[in-house]
């Protein structure tokens, strides 16, 4: 690992180590809150045990990062029904989301392990904790829970560490985890952070799985020692990764960002100025395209860069296309009247979806735009991120050129450009922007029917920043200032530099000053 | 006085494990319940203290119906030796004994002596024994144990399911006549279930012979010699006769 990227990564480990840990210890005790009266009642009815158990196990099926993304729209309901009745707003992003799914999915182990506990207990030392007078709840607190202990504690100590390492998968729902280095590494070929956030993963499920091991045999060789031991330790461990959260300022606004290089780069660009203008800031990252939209309608962000066409085609359910200029007005216009939602105009470049092919391929075949690419699409195979395939200008653009690809896969970005250069894939849907375009020699196919709208960058501000002056004047000297080739260049740097964001940031800041 | 009146008692659907009986020991009284395994001894000593519930019949205590009281109360009052003795595991030797007084809210103080007593009386040193869990036990010493916690509450009745089946001769007898003692000293009516006649003849008041469910013979061990009821109570009475017999034979005539 180069000495720079440590650095960079082991400055955000206070915040993302303090967020993963409180996160992960919130869900263990909610878990621990709910499946231990759970399971002592599922234990005492038959009745109730089996369903209990078995929707544990099915929940447990659920891939944890389907489980996270359920909950999104589940609250974003939720959150309308409230608005509605109380006029008061759920967050349906970030920390509740996530605490959600992780507490549902720390139950199983704890259940499980309770009621094993409890029913394993020998017949004959219950009837004695009877024949000596006590009652049925003092024969569940003094003879039982005790008893079943050692069994419970392993349980919530499979727990916490599922829960440890299912909370990285809760970045793409808005909140800050150690699967921030993991998601940010990924998307920008930065192995160093990838290993990085696993190795801190890993390391901290391993220190809480001694530490739960201490409690465990503290509970069956009743060494009140052990116990203390265990539970000062994990006092330890919260309090060190919190310290540095409670010490934090807690921040103003929130500057949100999708999945790819150039949004961490324009959303650290973002930050750095209203930071300047002496906003606390903090910077949520990796979300879906839909629900960085949501999240700036409802204010839980304050603002974002999107693209025309974005949100021409998926939110205003638009097919046609007249043109940059009338595509940006109306944009603008029907983000305020329906969203509240106020634009502060184009930074300056287009970023599209283009489809390319690599040129020695595209120079063989003859292929110049789509409708050449039609007459080959039943024998080529296409790559898309994640979101491509289903997104309304796909379906416009198969329907305008009649285009039938043998085969569509889907891929990370990073992965997706490896793929067409390696000719594991034969057409990508790149964007216009990326520095990859040139670096691996792709040609841009021509759309002469005009199937895609424009996708100009389009710098977005929720309604309740729309009135403030310090905020607007911050952001305001960035419209029409990042041309498509300081775009192009800044997204190199990250991509084959391996460059941070914040460094592309600077240095993309330094040309808007000149 | 305890009074049971014409309990019986079915597990399940099965042909009833006891009764219906009648059977009525007064105060201060030590009854001796014998018979073969499986004849509903402990069945009985469990609806005394309504561990389990009669399926017909009552059970008076001083004229009072059982079935009325708080069980939970009742059990506080009552000791209860179980045959396959029941210490709590997670509790040392001391924390087993205290538990009933502890639950009657006794002061610390008098648990603490009354605890020092009772390991004296059963002939555990408690230097050694008190802070010990139950499985750094034999099980005699275990026996010893379950014996001083059911004495702990100074209760006026005792229930024992066979509580010195697991003690060598020397202490078996040693504790038996020690309990006898205590027995009358205190004042305690004890309901206790042996296999051992020797022992039954030793100890008991009164000694009621049972057989599938039902009670063959009920009397003092002298009534017992004298008449026994049947050949099936003819031969348990003689059981200690024949075994003194076959010894005498085989160290040649008695002196
Ligand atoms: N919980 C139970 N469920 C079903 N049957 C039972 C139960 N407890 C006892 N029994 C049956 O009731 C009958 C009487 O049992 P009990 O335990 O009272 O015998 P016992 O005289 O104490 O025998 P032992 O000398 O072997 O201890 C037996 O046939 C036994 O199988
Ligand atoms: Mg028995």
């Amino acid at each position: 690992m180069s000495g720079n990227a440590f650095a960079a990564a082991l400055a955000l480990l206070p915040d993302y180590l303090g967020q993963h840990v409180v996160l992960s210890a919130s869900a263990v005790l909610l878990g621990s809150a709910i499946s231990l009266p759970l399971a002592i009642a599922a234990s005492r009815s038959r009745r109730l045990g089996g369903p209990v158990l078995a929707i544990a196990s099915i929940v447990q099926t659920i891939p944890g990062l389907a489980l996270l993304a359920l909950f999104y729209p589940l609250l974003l309901v939720a959150s309308n029904v409230t608005v509605a009745l109380l006029g008061w707003r759920i967050p349906a992003l970030g920390f509740l989301p996530a605490l959600l799914a992780l507490t549902l999915y720390s139950m199983l182990p704890i259940l499980r392990n309770t009621v094993a506990g409890l029913s394993g207990i020998d017949p004959a030392v219950k009837t004695a904790a009877r024949a000596v007078g006590m009652t049925s709840r003092q024969s569940l607190t003094m003879v039982e829970l005790p008893l079943a202990a050692p069994v419970i504690m392993a349980g919530i100590r499979i727990s916490a560490v599922w829960v440890i390492g299912t909370a990285t998968l809760s970045t793409p729902v808005g909140q800050t985890s150690l699967g921030n280095y993991i998601f940010t590494g990924l998307q920008t070929e930065n192995w160093a952070f990838v290993l990085f956030g696993c190795v801190a993963a890993a390391s901290l499920a391993l220190v809480v799985d001694r530490l739960l091991a201490i409690a465990e045999t503290g509970f069956s060789r009743r060494s009140r020692k052990r116990l203390i031991a265990a539970l000062g330790g994990i006092l330890i461990v919260i309090a060190a990764s919190l310290y540095p959260l409670v010490t934090m300022d807690v921040a103003e606004v929130t500057i949100g960002a999708k999945n790819f290089e150039e949004q961490y780069t324009l959303s650290a660009l973002l930050a750095d100025r209203l930071h300047k203008a002496g906003f606390r800031t903090a910077r949520r990252a990796d979300l879906g395209s839909t629900v960085v939209f949501r999240a700036l309608a409802s204010g839980e962000i304050d603002t974002y860069v999107d693209y025309s066409g974005t949100i021409w085609a998926n939110e205003m359910h638009r097919t046609d296309s007249p043109g940059r200029k009338p595509v940006l007005m109306q944009v603008a216009q029907w983000l305020r009247t329906t969203r509240g939602i106020t634009a502060l105009g184009s930074l300056g470049f287009e970023n599209a979806y283009v489809l390319s092919m690599r040129s020695d391929r595209a120079k063989t075949l003859g292929i110049r735009t789509l409708a050449d690419l039609a007459v080959y699409a039943p024998n080529l195979t296409i790559g898309g991120d994640y979101e491509f395939f289903s997104r309304p200008e796909w379906k416009s653009m198969v329907n305008s050129y009649g285009l039938n690809f043998a085969r569509q896969r889907t891929y990370q970005p990073t992965f997706m450009y490896r793929a067409v250069r390696d000719g594991d894939v034969d057409v990508i849907a790149a964007f216009s922007t990326d520095g990859r375009i040139a670096q691996y020699d792709l040609r841009l196919l021509a759309d002469p029917k005009s199937a895609l709208p424009p996708y100009d960058a389009m710098l977005l501000v929720s309604g309740k920043r729309a009135g403030d002056v310090r905020f607007l004047a911050a952001l305001k000297p960035l419209i029409g200032k990042i041309n498509l080739s300081a775009m192009q260049q800044a997204n190199l740097m990250v991509d084959r530099d391996k460059r941070t964001p914040e460094e592309a940031a600077h240095w993309l800041a330094g040309r808007i000053v000149r | 006085m305890i009074r049971l009146r014409d309990i019986s008692k079915t597990y399940g659907g099965g042909p009833p494990a006891l009764g219906p009986v009648n059977l009525a020991i007064e105060d201060r009284e030590l009854a001796v319940l014998v018979g073969p395994s499986g004849c509903g001894k402990s069945t009985m000593l469990s609806l005394v203290n309504r561990l389990i519930e009669p399926s017909a019949g009552r059970i008076e205590i001083d004229g009072v119906d059982m079935a009325l009281c708080d069980p939970v109360q009742l059990r506080r009052h009552i000791g209860f030796v179980f045959q396959d003795i029941g210490l709590f595991p997670h509790l040392t030797v001391a924390e087993n004994i205290e538990i009933t007084p502890g639950l009657l809210g006794w002061r610390r103080t008098d648990i603490d002596s009354r605890v020092l007593d009772l390991l004296k009386l059963v002939r555990l040193d408690p230097s050694h024994y008190a802070g010990r869990l139950p499985h750094e036990l034999s099980g005699g010493e275990q026996q010893r144990v379950g014996i001083a916690r059911a004495l702990a509450a100074r209760p006026k009745i005792m229930l024992m399911d066979e509580p010195f089946g697991a003690l060598d001769p020397l202490v078996r007898d040693e504790l038996g006549s020690e309990y006898r003692s205590i027995h009358d000293q205190l004042g305690i009516t004890t309901i206790l279930v042996t296999h051992d006649m020797t022992e039954a003849m030793l100890l008991a008041d009164r000694i009621v012979v049972m057989r599938s469910g039902e009670i063959v013979q009920n009397g003092t061990p002298q009534a017992l010699l004298d008449r026994p009821a049947d050949s099936f109570v003819q031969s348990m009475i003689d059981t200690p006769r024949r075994r003194a017999n076959q010894l005498a034979q085989m160290f040649g005539e008695a002196p």
